[in-house]
């Protein structure tokens, strides 16, 4: 069994449902991508994953527990991070203070993430006494993510992380994602920058009106014809 | 609206019809009238009709628009002010003394102010502020060196009975519409300033606005006597003492097998009364069209979704000026109509409590949005304030009764009991709040 | 030399010491207010009458400790009577938050609803101050008047003005100094007071750090408590305790609020004594202050006023206009409602 395991999730805001029968699993280490076009239910999918959406059906388990009926600060309690699409920062406050409170459920403090987190994005620890907001975006971003990191969280969700940032700070971006995957981690994230963000996929999500179109390794979907020339657009860059 | 939705709320349950409500409301001041005295009964009937009159201002505002006005003492006072400089004898020897300088200091305003406008639009940068600033030091100098002695001169003149340029003389009637009119404009001044921000801030700009108006009329002696107060306006209806001395009423008097000044007092008040309805019925004859008219639905539909009716091409700020504007015109209107009730004008009885909260409570209570609610909430929380003072005695004098003779606190048990009625309403307010937040009588 | 020092003597006496003291009175209640509006969202209108009432019961716990002969020899006695009257008055609206305000709040209204609320809040916190100890002024400052007096204070200097300094004046300063150090503290380097800045920045990210909101809430009510008796007890020592008069320093302090940036406890410390500062200057005559800045035998006809003293309202409030229109996030760039 995967480490979380969201199965025909159906649901939405309103009387429609937007999601309608869509599964995501991710694993521990492993990099997944929900990609797709506007408006097919990617950050409603993540939203349910994490709680911040009710679903009418299916289930989410994590850890092989179902956190259904789990609050998002919760999940985050249950070791899940989430870092939202915007505001994802506190822009009054230094970045060193965004990181504590981060790791505000942590009982030591936090301290000696910090430091990991500092070492995994050193721009981000020149800056730790600036103000968050007067960041750059790409900068914001690095923060955001380590604020998610704080709590070690064994699930790390990134709702389109590479959103208004120029390519090369999304490469850079995507870099740091694959390091932190690498200590274990599993993460999933919802990309608008599709090509780029399968290519560092371990498993794609093609998602079209809220359910699962195709699914398989980043690789595989990059070189599927029908994927590409429907999903990826024809261009190369 | 649509038809169906109003056969549907017939169906529930009594307390929810308005005519059901209004004739509750109608005993209860029958009560009065048997129980205590018909003259009570018609005085607490008079403001009510005045208070319905301001709650209709405040629910134009809050109601259709969602816009707190925390300002309505302001307005009401000048609304008396207005009635004042309608009615108020002319004092020439006044206006002799000093309404040239008045006149010159008014014209210095006017053209410090054009300077400004002109010196904003033609300079720019460093320059410009320095010459904004150097024309309001001029005008600011120029203005006193003329409104000092004008203002002096004209509170030397007799100040034991008037000291004030005095008013035009001529029908108080007239001041209800200028005060519709003067509160109209400061209202404009205000909202150009404040409409558009949160509706905190402008809870909060309003109620600065209302202390800064009640000190000017406080304080400028010349306009109004301040504090002094302006007694003895002219009535639009008949005096006592007119009627108690006219053959034609003691005949009538004694054909009615009463005494002529209990009479007397009766009908001049039901001359009021009926002159407050003209007023009352008329407003809420207009509010209704306007409600149910395109420009009404449009103004809720702005209240409701503020985001959506500007992306749809909607002018906001204006609409919501427009609304702010109007209600305080109606809220002035009340404010002359209560000095011509008082026959006087008193500015150390403007209380915010009195004058802006406790409409607050009328609206709410009665039903935001609902012009019908409005009137019904002005009536009922009118009848508790008035009534809420007696009972608070009684209730301090039964407590008292539980003392011993001498017992200090016995005094202050009297003293507090006035002190009760804003508690009872800051309760109403919030069980309304919590427990009926539409009101009395919803809106549709 | 010698004008010019009794100018600036008269000048101290008259404008700059009382508008220090006044402003660290206001500067303490704005504080409360921008607190309560940045995490709770809403202007708070029962702020005023909160101090009234915690006032009230420090005047109470004062006239107690006199009765039984309890005397803090130059200081007056209501420092001590300050703690209770804070606990009893964090207790009162803690309770009104539970009772009132947390209905809403779990319904996610619209913050001119808790506006209303409060509104109904301050009628009756208003009425029970007025029932529990009446309308009049009641003076509390107990202990030595003065520290300088005017008198003194010629004969030690030889100049022709007096600085008188009163016991409440510095007494108001140290503790403002104090309880804004304390509350700086608290803010800046406390992991509690991080979280209540972390909520009033962003709350949704908050709530996904796992800080609890009701927590920070409660922290919020009892720290604008402790801010509106500590201003409220000071402001009736120095000036002498009316009900009626703390309503009217409501606009003041959202004035100073708003004036600072909404949200910023530092902008409310300035807000509060830019509002004071001008508040006084801007209503002083200042024609014995020019008289002995102008040369021998100068006079000047009128007070040289700018603002009569009865229109001080109006200057919070045309300081507050010009912010909004100039600057809507205040000087320290809060938030914009």
């Amino acid at each position: 069994m995967s480490l979380l395991q969201a199965t025909d999730m159906r649901g939405g805001y309103g009387a429609a449902d937007i999601l309608q029968g869509c599964t995501i699993t991710c694993d521990k280490g492993e990099v997944a991508v929900i990609v797709g076009p506007n408006g097919a239910g990617k950050s409603t999918a993540i939203k349910a994953i994490f709680g911040m959406m009710k679903l009418r059906e299916g289930d989410v388990t994590f850890e092989g527990k179902s956190i259904k009926d789990l609050a998002p600060q919760a999940r985050v309690e249950a070791g899940m991070g989430m870092v939202p699409q915007t505001d994802n920062v506190f822009p009054g406050m230094t970045v060193e203070e965004n990181l504590q409170m981060g790791a505000f459920l942590r009982e030591d403090g936090g301290a000696g993430v910090i430091d990991k987190v500092y070492e995994l994005f050193p721009a981000v620890k020149d800056k730790r006494y600036q103000l968050a907001g007067e960041l750059s975006g790409g900068q914001r971003q690095q923060v955001a993510v380590g604020r998610a990191m704080m709590t070690e969280p064994t699930l790390l969700i990134l709702d389109e992380p590479t959103a208004g940032v120029s390519p090369i700070v999304m490469d850079e971006l995507f870099d740091r994602i694959l390091e932190i995957a690498k200590t274990g981690v599993a993460i999933l994230m919802v990309e608008q920058n599709a090509r780029q963000a399968l290519e560092i996929a371990d498993t794609g999500y093609v998602l079209v009106e809220g359910q699962n179109r195709f699914t398989d390794t980043g690789a595989a979907l990059l070189a599927d014809s029908e994927v590409r020339a429907t999903f990826l657009g024809g261009d190369q860059s | 609206m649509s038809g169906s939705t109003r056969i549907s709320q017939t169906n529930t349950s009594l307390l929810h019809q308005p005519w059901f409500l209004f004739a509750v409301m109608a005993a209860l001041l029958a009560f009065t009238g048997f129980a205590q005295s018909w003259l009570f009964a018609l005085t607490i009937v008079q403001l009510c009709m005045i208070s319905a009159i301001m709650a209709l201002g405040v629910n134009i505002q809050w109601g259709y628009a969602g816009l707190f006005n925390a300002g309505t003492m302001g307005f009401a006072a000048l609304g008396g002010v207005a009635a004042i400089l309608v009615a108020a004898d002319p004092v020439p020897e006044a206006w002799s003394a000093g309404g040239a300088g008045i006149a010159l200091s008014a014209l210095v305003i006017g053209a410090t102010i054009a300077t400004v406008i002109v010196v904003r639009a033609k300079l720019g940068g460093l320059v410009r502020l320095i010459a904004t600033a150097l024309v309001l030091i001029i005008g600011y100098l120029l203005f006193t060196y003329y409104f000092g002695p004008a203002t002096s001169a004209i509170e030397a003149v007799n100040p034991s009975r008037t000291g004030y340029l005095g008013g035009m003389g001529i029908s108080i009637l007239f001041g209800w519409l200028v005060g519709g009119l003067l509160a109209a404009g400061a209202a404009w001044i205000i909202g150009k300033i404040a409409i558009g921000l949160r509706s905190d801030y402008l809870a909060i700009a309003t109620l600065g606005i209302a202390e800064i108006i009640l000190a000017v009329i406080k304080n400028e002696d010349w306009l109004t006597r301040g504090v002094k107060n302006v007694t003895g306006l002219p009535r639009p209806v008949p005096r006592e003492v007119d009627l108690q001395t006219d053959p034609a009423f003691i005949s009538l008097a004694q054909s009615l097998g009463m005494e002529p000044i209990a009479l007397s007092s009766i009908a001049v008040k039901l001359a009021y009364i009926s002159l407050f309805a003209i007023v009352l019925i008329a407003l809420v004859y207009l509010s209704e069209k306007a409600l149910y008219s395109p420009w009404g639905r449009m103004m809720r539909a702005i209240r409701d979704r503020p985001d959506a009716a500007e992306a749809m091409g909607k002018d906001v700020k204006r609409r919501h000026l427009q609304v702010f504007v109007l209600g305080s015109a109606i809220c002035g209107i009340a404010g002359a109509m209560l000095v011509t009730l008082d026959g006087q004008f008193t500015p150390g009885s403007y209380q915010p409590l009195r004058f802006t909260f406790l409409v607050w409570v009328m609206v709410i209570v009665g039903g935001s949005g609902n012009n019908m609610g409005s009137v019904l909430g002005g009536f009922l929380i009118w009848f508790v304030w008035v009534q809420s003072e007696s009972a608070g005695f009684a209730l301090m004098d039964a407590l008292s009764g539980l003392l011993a003779e001498d017992s200090p606190i016995r005094g202050n048990l009297t003293e507090a009991a006035p002190h009760l009625r804003p508690v009872l309403m800051g309760l109403i307010l919030i069980l309304a709040l919590r427990f009926a937040p539409r009101g009395l009588i919803p809106e549709r | 030399m010698h004008e010019f020092a009794n100018a600036f003597v008269l000048f101290s006496n008259f404008v700059l010491i009382p508008s220090i003291t006044y402003g660290s009175q206001l500067a303490i209640g704005a504080l409360g207010i921008t607190l309560v509006f940045s995490i709770l969202r809403f202007a708070n209108f029962a702020h005023g009458d909160t101090m009234a009432f915690g006032t009230m019961i420090a005047i109470f716990c004062t006239w107690g400790l006199q009765a039984v002969g309890f005397s803090l020899g130059p200081l007056p006695v209501a420092l001590v009577a300050l703690p209770v009257a804070i606990a009893v008055t964090v207790g009162l609206v803690l309770g009104t938050d539970k009772i009132i305000y947390r209905f809403y709040r779990d319904k996610k209204v619209d913050p001119i609803i808790l506006v209303m609320a409060s509104v109904g809040v301050m009628f009756m916190m208003n009425g029970l101050v007025r029932i529990f100890i009446g309308v009049g002024e009641v003076s509390f400052a107990d202990g030595s008047r003065f520290i300088i007096r005017a008198r003194e204070f010629r004969e030690m200097t030889g100049l022709d003005e007096g600085l008188a300094l009163r016991t409440t004046q510095v007494i108001t300063v140290v503790v403002a100094v104090v309880v804004m150090g304390a509350l700086f503290w608290f803010l800046q380097k406390t992991r509690t007071g991080k979280s209540l800045r972390a909520f009033s920045d962003n709350e949704d990210l908050a709530l996904l750090s796992g800080i609890k909101p009701e927590r920070v809430v409660q922290i919020t009510w009892i720290i604008a408590a402790t801010l509106a008796t500590i201003a409220g007890v000071l402001y009736g020592l120095d000036k002498g305790f009316r009900p009626f008069t703390y309503f009217q320093l409501l606009l003041p302090m959202f004035a100073a609020a708003i004036l600072g940036g909404i949200g910023q406890p530092i902008g409310a410390v300035v807000g509060g004594f830019v509002i004071a500062f001008s508040e006084v200057s801007l209503t002083y005559a200042y024609r014995r202050v020019f008289e002995y800045l102008g040369p021998e035998g100068f006079e000047i006809e009128g007070l040289a006023q700018l603002i009569q003293t009865e229109y001080k309202f109006a200057i919070s409030f045309m300081l507050l206009v010009i912010v909004l229109l100039v600057r809507p996030t205040g000087i320290f760039k809060g938030r914009v409602l």
